[in-house]
C-alpha cells in the first residue's frame, strides 16, 4: 500500500486527529497523560465501543439501530431479576442469558425491517419505545443499588490487568474487561472481513437487489446483523451495570446518539456497504477522549453535547463531500 | 345524484382517512365503554385543545420533513431551544421575576415572539443547508444539530428550567378565544395554510415530486436544493410555534422538555398516510391521527396508566400500523 491510499484511509485520518487531539489536550493540561487518566479513558470506551461494533455492522448492511440502548437495559433487568428470583451466582450464564434476551429483541427488528420492509430508523423507534415502555411500566422502575447487585458480577467486573498507585496515592488500574472489548473487536472484524456472512453484509449494504440476485440470502443477513446488535447491546447492559455497580432501567438514553456518532466518525456510511472495525474504534475514541477531556481542559461540562454535535456535523460533511466526489 | 357519485370518489381517493376516521370512532367509542364518568366529562376534552396542538405542530413538521424522503430529529431541540431564547430575553427585559416580567407589554412580548421565530427559522434554515447544500443525510445531519441545539439550551440555561414568561406569552400557551383554546387556533390555522401550501401551490407540488423521485424532479427542471432547504425552514418554524406553546402553557421552559415527543411525532405523521420514504402526505390525515392518539392516550391516562406504559402502548401502535400498512400494500 502506498502511503497516499493509506493517507486516503478514514482510519488513517481520524487517527491523525485523535494524535492531534490528545497533543492540544496535554498541552492545556498535563494532567491528560497521567497513567490513572489514561486507565479511565479505555475503561469509559468499553460499554460505547461494544455497542458500536454491532451498530457498525447494521449500518455496513444498510441499515440503523436507535433502539439498542433499551435492548440493553431490557436484558440487564430482567437477567438481574431471575439472579435474584434463583439465587443464582455466576458470571457466565448471566451474560449468556442477557446476550439471548438481546438476540430475541434484535429478532424483533429483523422481522419489522425485513418482513414489514419499513425504513429501520422508524421500525427501532418504534421497538425502542416498546421495549423500554415495557421495561419501566411492566417489569420495574426501581434501581438496583450496590448492596443489592450480585456480588459475583461484580467481582468479574473489577478484575484488573494492571494497577499503579499514583504519586497522591491514589489507586489506578486497567480493567481486563478492555480484553472483552478487544475480543469482540477481533471477532467483528474476522467476521465482516473473512466470512461468507460478512461479504453478505457488506453485499447487502452496496445493493441489496444485487446481492440477492448473487445468491445472498438477504433475509438471513438482515436477522444476522440486527441479532447481533441485539446480543452485544445485551451483554452490554450487564456488563455496564457490573463495572458501575448500580442497576437503573432509565439508564443509557440517548447513548444511540454517541454510538452512531462514533460509528459515522470511524469513516462508516449511512447508506451502507462502507465501514471499518478500526475506524469503529477509533470513532469510540475520538467521541469518549473528548466527552471525558472538557473537564480536564476546564471546559464547562454544558458545552458538551454541543462539541460532540459539532463533531457528528464535521465528521459527516467531509463524508458527504468524499462520496459526491466518488460518485462525480 | 352528484353528491353520490362524490362521495365515492373521495372514498376511492382517500381510504386512509377513511379508516382513520374509523380508528378514531373506534378509540373514542372504546375509551368510552371503559371509562364512562371520567372520559366523557368535557373537562377531558377541553384539556386536551391546550395539549394536543404542540404536539400537532410537530408531528406536521414531522411530515413536511418526511415528504421529501428526509426526517428531522432535532424539532425537539428547536422547540426548546425558541422558547428559552425568548424566556432569556423576557427574563432580562423584565427581571427573572415578579410583576415586572409578567406585565411585560405587547410590544416586548412581540419582541419575543419574533426572538423565538427567529430562532427557529434559523435552526431550521443550518438543518436546510447542511442537507440540501452540504448534501448531509437528513439522519446524520438532524442528529448532530439536535445534538447542537440542546447544547445551546444547556449552554444558555446551564441545566435548570427558566421558569417564568410574560403573562400575555403564557395566554397564547393558555388562553382562549371566543371560547376556543388559542393553541388549537393556532393548530388549525397553521395546518390550514401549510395544506394549502402544500396542494395548491407550485412549491408544494414540488416537494412530492421530490419525495417521490429525487431524480425525476432534477430532470423535470425543479430547483430541488432550493425547495428541499424552504421546506425544513418551515419544519425549524412549525417546531418553534410548538416551542412557544409548549413554554406558554407550562410558563417554563427547559432543554429536555417533551422528549418523548419525538417518538410520538413519527407516530403521528406515519399513522397518518405519510410515506417516511418521501412522496406521500396529507395534512388532514396527520390532524385526524393526533386526536386519535390523544383520545388513546388521555383514555389511558385516566385509567391510571403510567406514562411509560403509554409509550409501550404508542411503539406497540407504530409497529402495528406500519405492518397493517405493508401488509395491504402488499394485497395492492
Amino acid at each position: 500500500m502506498t502511503a497516499t491510499s493509506l493517507l486516503r484511509r478514514p482510519e488513517t485520518v481520524i487517527f491523525l486527529v485523535i494524535v492531534m487531539a490528545m497533543l492540544a489536550i496535554g498541552l492545556v493540561n498535563p494532567a491528560f497523560w497521567q497513567l490513572g487518566n489514561m486507565f479511565s479513558l479505555v475503561r469509559a470506551n468499553i460499554v460505547t465501543g461494544i455497542m458500536a461494533l454491532g451498530v457498525l455492522t447494521v449500518m455496513i448492511s444498510g441499515g440503523i439501530d436507535v433502539s439498542f440502548p433499551a435492548f440493553a437495559m431490557m436484558a440487564m433487568y430482567l437477567t438481574l431479576l431471575w439472579m435474584f428470583a434463583t439465587g443464582y451466582s455466576g458470571v457466565a450464564l448471566p451474560f449468556g442469558m442477557a446476550t439471548a434476551i438481546g438476540i430475541g429483541l434484535g429478532a424483533l427488528n429483523a422481522f419489522f425491517v425485513h418482513s414489514v420492509r419499513m425504513i429501520p430508523l422508524i421500525v427501532t423507534l418504534g421497538t425502542g419505545a416498546l421495549v423500554r415502555g415495557f421495561l419501566l411500566g411492566v417489569i420495574g422502575t426501581s434501581t438496583i443499588n450496590i448492596d443489592r447487585m450480585p456480588t459475583p458480577l461484580i467481582d468479574f467486573a473489577r478484575i484488573d490487568l494492571l494497577s499503579t498507585t499514583g504519586p497522591d496515592g491514589g489507586h489506578a488500574g486497567l480493567t481486563a474487561m478492555v480484553l472483552i472489548y478487544l475480543g469482540f473487536a477481533l471477532l467483528v472484524h474476522l467476521m465482516l472481513r473473512h466470512t461468507m456472512i460478512g461479504r453478505s453484509v457488506f453485499a447487502m449494504g452496496g445493493d441489496p437487489e444485487a446481492a440477492r440476485r448473487v445468491g445472498f440470502n438477504i433475509r438471513r443477513t438482515t436477522f444476522f446483523v440486527y441479532c447481533l446488535a441485539g446480543g452485544l447491546a445485551g451483554f452490554t447492559g450487564l456488563l455496564h451495570v457490573s463495572m458501575i455497580w448500580l442497576a437503573n432501567p432509565h439508564d443509557l438514553a440517548g447513548m444511540e446518539l454517541d454510538v452512531i456518532a462514533a460509528v459515522v466518525l470511524g469513516g462508516a456510511s449511512i447508506f451502507g456497504g462502507r465501514g471499518s472495525v478500526l475506524g469503529t474504534m477509533f470513532g469510540v475514541f475520538m467521541l469518549v477522549m473528548v466527552n471525558n477531556s472538557l473537564i480536564i481542559m476546564h471546559i464547562s461540562t454544558t458545552w458538551q453535547r454541543v462539541v460532540v454535535g459539532v463533531i457528528v456535523i464535521a465528521a459527516t460533511a467531509v463524508t458527504a463531500w468524499r462520496d459526491r466526489k466518488r460518485i462525480a | 345524484m352528484t353528491s353520490g357519485l362524490d362521495l365515492r370518489r373521495f372514498v376511492r381517493r382517500d381510504t386512509n382517512i377513511l379508516q382513520l376516521l374509523g380508528l378514531t370512532v373506534l378509540i373514542f367509542a372504546a375509551m368510552s365503554a371503559l371509562n364512562p364518568e371520567k372520559f366523557l366529562r368535557p373537562y377531558n376534552f377541553e384539556s386536551l385543545t391546550f395539549v394536543a396542538p404542540e404536539l400537532g405542530l410537530l408531528s406536521i413538521a414531522m411530515m413536511l420533513a418526511m415528504l421529501t424522503g428526509g426526517i428531522d430529529l432535532s424539532v425537539i431541540g428547536i422547540a426548546n431551544l425558541s422558547a428559552i431564547v425568548a424566556g432569556l430575553f423576557f427574563h432580562a427585559a423584565g427581571g427573572a421575576r415578579g410583576p415586572g416580567l409578567i406585565n411585560l407589554p405587547a410590544t416586548t412580548v412581540a419582541a419575543g415572539l419574533t426572538i423565538a421565530l427567529t430562532t427557529g427559522l434559523l435552526a431550521g434554515a443550518v438543518n436546510g443547508l447542511l442537507i440540501a447544500r452540504v448534501r448531509i443525510t437528513p439522519i446524520l445531519a438532524t442528529i448532530g444539530t439536535g445534538q447542537v441545539y440542546v447544547g445551546l439550551s444547556l449552554v444558555l440555561t446551564g441545566g435548570p428550567a427558566i421558569v417564568g414568561f410574560p403573562a400575555l406569552w403564557d395566554s397564547i400557551g393558555n388562553g382562549t378565544l371566543a371560547g376556543v383554546a388559542v393553541p388549537l387556533l393556532l393548530l388549525l390555522g397553521i395546518a390550514g395554510v401549510v395544506a394549502l401550501v402544500l396542494t395548491r401551490t407550485a412549491f408544494g407540488i414540488d416537494l412530492f415530486l421530490i419525495g417521490t423521485s429525487a431524480k425525476a424532479a432534477i430532470f423535470a427542471g425543479i430547483r430541488v436544493g432550493r425547495a428541499t432547504f424552504l421546506s425544513y425552514v418551515a419544519t425549524g418554524l412549525l417546531a418553534s410555534v410548538a416551542g412557544i406553546i409548549l413554554s406558554g402553557r407550562t410558563n417554563a421552559a427547559k432543554s429536555d422538555y417533551g422528549t418523548s415527543y419525538l417518538l410520538q411525532a413519527v407516530l403521528i405523521a406515519v399513522l397518518g398516510g405519510t410515506n417516511p420514504a418521501g412522496g406521500r402526505a396529507s395534512v388532514l390525515g396527520v390532524v385526524i391521527a393526533l386526536v386519535a392518539l390523544m383520545l388513546l392516550s388521555s383514555g389511558l391516562q385516566l385509567m391510571r396508566f403510567s406514562n411509560f406504559l403509554v409509550d409501550f402502548i404508542w411503539g406497540a401502535f407504530l409497529l402495528i400500523v406500519i405492518a397493517i400498512n405493508a401488509l395491504r400494500n402488499r394485497r395492492r
